[in-house]
């Protein structure tokens, strides 16, 4: 038994600094592990804000109220009791991060300002200008930091994770990881691991993501036994905008500040927007959605502009565009409330949307599946944890927008202490093991590397990772069909041949990126199938899944978790189904168009 | 510019931290919309210099690709500024490429900017919190302090103050911009000015605050546009009140 446990952390994000935090403050010891500095890790990028049921408004807001609509924009697909504990613990969580100094937005009075977001009637987003994300990575990066500095923390920033080191008896004695820089290839013994390595936006090519959004180690760790849960939930955000090198966010709380979606009611109309009277713009979100408006989920809102783009054949200059809006709001309101988005806009596209309506289309944007964790955020493999965006358990099929914020936090205060507990409580400690286990597994990876850097082949990595970008982002996003999902996955399959035969350019066993990412896209190839076969079995339609073939949910066939494991012998994956824990709130219509 | 066929981009590159500089072009497809970070994708994609050498791809950091994790800084036809925010279209061409002249070079446009890093912690940024159990709401702030501390809270780290700054060099050991204007920050907080006295005390001295040479260059170039130099200021007037203090305690 470890009184001071060595706990390893693997990302940097929101939901790693969490761990950090709590492992450190119960006297664990941390290893931290980030591609990159952790200060610039992918958590940086949420920009609307963080959702708690503080009911400051006046407005008979409640924790219950936060579960209910995060369980009801999930579709039912999310088991209730943890969701139910984030949404109870959120306000406790504003308070803290308000108590380390995030710049949160203030009323008259001094007290938190709270906005309204996609999938509520209720104004429930606390919010730091539009940079939210970033503000609440920087105040606990800045606790990190003294943790560091008083020695409770190591970190190992430029450090990719390859792999969990498992003995004889499949539990996680720690990870194998690689220096970025020198290439050097080391075991790090732990008595527990908590993975918290965000999205897979790469596997899509261009989306909202970063660069280091690959969902590598996931995929590691499913390779390696880890059941992988409802990866095929792959949230498409509604307005991004587009570009050459990826799709660059545009928050929902342009909406929620007031923001309206709108396209030119006549065809290929090429007037100036501005020049465009009222009486010929289609606002189709508010006319479809009366209640919610501009403000339905996410998943709601992406079809929506799809229909309105690919049948109605409306898209801006017959482009796939449409129009947000926020010209007719004060410069002054904007500014306060939304300047980090605006100035994304104006440097991106070189327009300034609060004289020119914003041109924007859905991009991928976030996975609600991942690592299939118990409410203790453990893996099915012993010592594992994950929390953040890398596990599956608080979104359902569709993620609400500013809860992503407060799962990671929650995802990571739940993981941390949890992890503590289980060292604490082993038998045997990580010491007693054999380091025959540590060294296998960095001889399993040194010769993985081997094989790569010194393959005689000539495909070329980046170009295998274009055509799995764009053969994903067509039939794995908004509009499923079993038919092209059956052909994504003999393209993946293909993929993953040519991918025997990449061909390293750079040959070099010092800071060697493109060696890196060829690792990575390995990873990418095989979770890619996870996501492919998953929506391919699920027939039905459900939050962010849709299949106009199947338009309905049905809950009597598929109330239920994907699990999906490696089958290593046939270097596929397998699936099986697991009933959904509803106990708190039965399933009902999930019916944003109805009028009450 | 917009009607160019091709972009001719030449990137400074350098094998490790030990070897020789050299440079190296490329000619790549114009696309509109085209960033820098997205020509160095293309060279990826396509490792062959412009006179037909194949060659490796570049290394260099990026993460977010829009501003704000502060990964890409490099310069850029001899502007410090991010890669990602720097539109080939704006750009005159050939687009010359370099690493950051004032940190180490790792390979390529890598430069090891740990030092930032470790002068944050130097300088002690951040609020003292007791711990991260429920004790209620924080000290409340009214709008105007949220809106002055709000524009410091969003560096960035990206380092382009210290690459700019004639006195950020070996000679001084200067902290820096960045770090300073943290430091005014945190000494606004109503629990992170607990630490005010510690986090002046590290102001002084070798490298600190002093080494300002007034260029005003970390303000221009800031891709945040964070008012460093009021900051700088601030931040000199309380470490002259300090060291005065200190003075007479003596």
């Amino acid at each position: 038994m470890a009184i001071n446990p060595k706990i390893v952390v693997v990302g940097g994000g929101l939901a790693g600094l969490a761990a950090v935090i709590k492992v450190a403050e119960m006297g664990g010891q941390v290893d931290l592990f980030s591609i990159v500095p952790v200060k610039r890790s992918h958590s940086v990028c949420a920009q609307g804000g963080i959702n708690a049921a503080k009911n400051l408004k006046g407005e008979g807001d409640s924790t219950w109220q936060h579960f209910d609509d995060t369980v009801y924009g999930g579709d039912f697909l999310a088991n209730q009791p943890p969701v139910k504990g984030m949404c109870d613990a959120a306000p406790g969580i504003i308070d803290l991060l308000d108590r380390m100094g995030v710049p949160f937005n203030r009323t008259a009075e001094g007290l938190l300002d709270f906005r309204r977001f996609g999938g509520t009637l209720f104004n429930r987003t606390a919010f730091a200008g539009a940079t939210t994300g970033q503000q609440l990575l920087y105040a606990l990066d800045e606790q990190v930091r003294r943790y560091e500095s008083e020695g409770k923390v190591r970190k190992f920033e430029h450090w990719e994770f390859l792999s969990a080191v498992l003995d004889g008896n499949q539990v996680c004695r720690g990870i194998c990881a690689m220096d970025l820089r020198t290439m050097e290839v080391r075991t790090f013994p732990a008595d527990a691991v908590i993975i918290a390595t965000g999205g897979n936006g790469m596997i899509f090519g261009k989306s909202t993501n970063s660069v280091v959004c690959t969902g590598s180690a996931q995929s590691a760790l499913y390779q390696q036994g880890a059941f992988y849960a409802n990866g095929e939930f792959i949230q498409v955000h509604p307005t991004a905008i587009p570009g050459e090198d990826k799709l660059r966010l545009m928050s929902e709380s342009a909406r929620g500040e007031g923001g309206r979606v709108w396209v030119p009611k006549q065809p290929g109309d090429k007037r100036d927007p501005q020049s465009i009277p009222a009486n010929e713009r289609w606002y189709f979100l508010e006319e479809w959605y009366p209640k919610y408006g501009n403000l339905v989920p996410r998943d709601v809102a992406t079809r929506a502009i799809f229909k309105v783009v690919y049948e109605h054949n409306l898209g801006i200059d017959g482009q796939p565009m449409v129009y947000l809006d926020l010209t007719h709001i004060d410069r002054k309101v904007l500014d306060r409330k939304l300047e980090g988005i605006l100035e994304i806009y104006e440097k991106f596209v070189g327009d300034d949307p609060r004289d020119v309506p914003m041109k924007i289309f859905p991009g991928m944007h976030y996975t609600m599946g991942g690592l299939w964790v118990d409410f203790n955020q453990q893996t099915n493999i012993k010592g594992l944890y994950a929390a953040g965006e890398c596990e599956y358990q608080y979104h359902g099929a569709n993620r609400l927008g500013a809860n992503s914020l407060v799962s990671c936090i929650y995802g990571g205060f739940m993981s941390g202490p949890n992890a503590v507990k289980y060292a604490r409580s082993q038998q045997t400690s990580t010491d007693d093991v054999s380091s025959s286990v540590f060294e296998a597994e960095q001889r399993r990876q040194e010769e993985f590397n081997d094989l790569l850097i010194n393959n005689p082949g000539n495909e070329n990595p980046f170009q295998i990772w274009r055509e799995l970008g764009a053969v994903m982002t067509k039939n794995c996003t908004v509009i499923r069909y079993n038919k092209n999902l059956q052909e994504t996955d003999g393209k993946l399959v293909e993929l993953l041949q040519r991918f025997r035969n990449v061909n390293l350019s750079d040959k070099s066993m010092w800071a060697n990126t493109s060696f890196v990412f060829t690792r990575q896209l390995y990873n990418m190839l095989q979770l890619s199938r996870v996501i492919a076969q998953g929506a391919y079995l699920r027939n039905e339609s459900r939050g962010a899944h849709y299949k106009p073939d199947f338009p309905d949910r049905d809950d009597q066939n598929f109330l239920k978790t994907t699990k999906a494991y490696f089958a290593p012998d046939a270097d596929e994956p397998r699936f099986e189904f697991e009933p959904v824990d509803t106990s708190l709130i039965p399933p009902r219509p999930r019916r944003y168009d109805a009028a009450t | 510019m917009a009607d160019n066929k091709t972009v001719l981009i030449k990137v400074k590159r350098q094998k490790d931290p030990k070897s020789a500089p050299y440079w190296e072009e490329f000619e790549l497809q114009f696309r509109s919309g085209m960033n820098v970070i997205s020509a160095l994708m293309d060279v990826a994609l396509n490792p062959v210099t412009r006179t037909g050498q194949a060659t490796t791809a570049i290394a260099y950091d990026s993460n977010c690709l829009e501003e704000v994790c502060g990964s890409c800084a490099m310069l850029i036809n001899g502007r410090t500024r991010m890669a990602c925010s720097a539109l080939i279209d704006n750009l005159e061409q050939p687009v010359a490429i370099e690493p950051f002249t004032k940190f180490p070079v790792i390979r390529d446009l890598q430069v090891d900017r740990s030092v930032l890093f470790e002068n944050l912690k130097r300088v002690k940024a951040w609020v003292p919190v007791d711990g991260t159990y429920d004790l209620g709401s924080g000290p409340r702030l009214s709008p105007q302090e949220q809106e002055e501390a709000y524009p410091l809270s969003r560096c960035i780290s990206c380092c382009c103050c210290m690459e700019a700054c004639p006195q950020f060099n070996e000679n001084t050991g200067f902290v820096g911009a960045a770090a300073i204007s943290q430091v005014r920050l945190f000494n606004t907080h109503p629990t992170g000015k607990a630490l005010k006295t510690e986090r002046l005390r590290a102001l002084m001295g070798d490298g600190g605050i002093h080494e300002c040479g007034y260029a005003q260059n970390c303000v221009e170039v800031c891709p945040k546009d964070i008012p460093l130099t009021t900051s700088i200021a601030e931040v000199g007037g309380q470490v002259m009140v300090q060291a005065f203090k200190d003075l007479f305690r003596k």
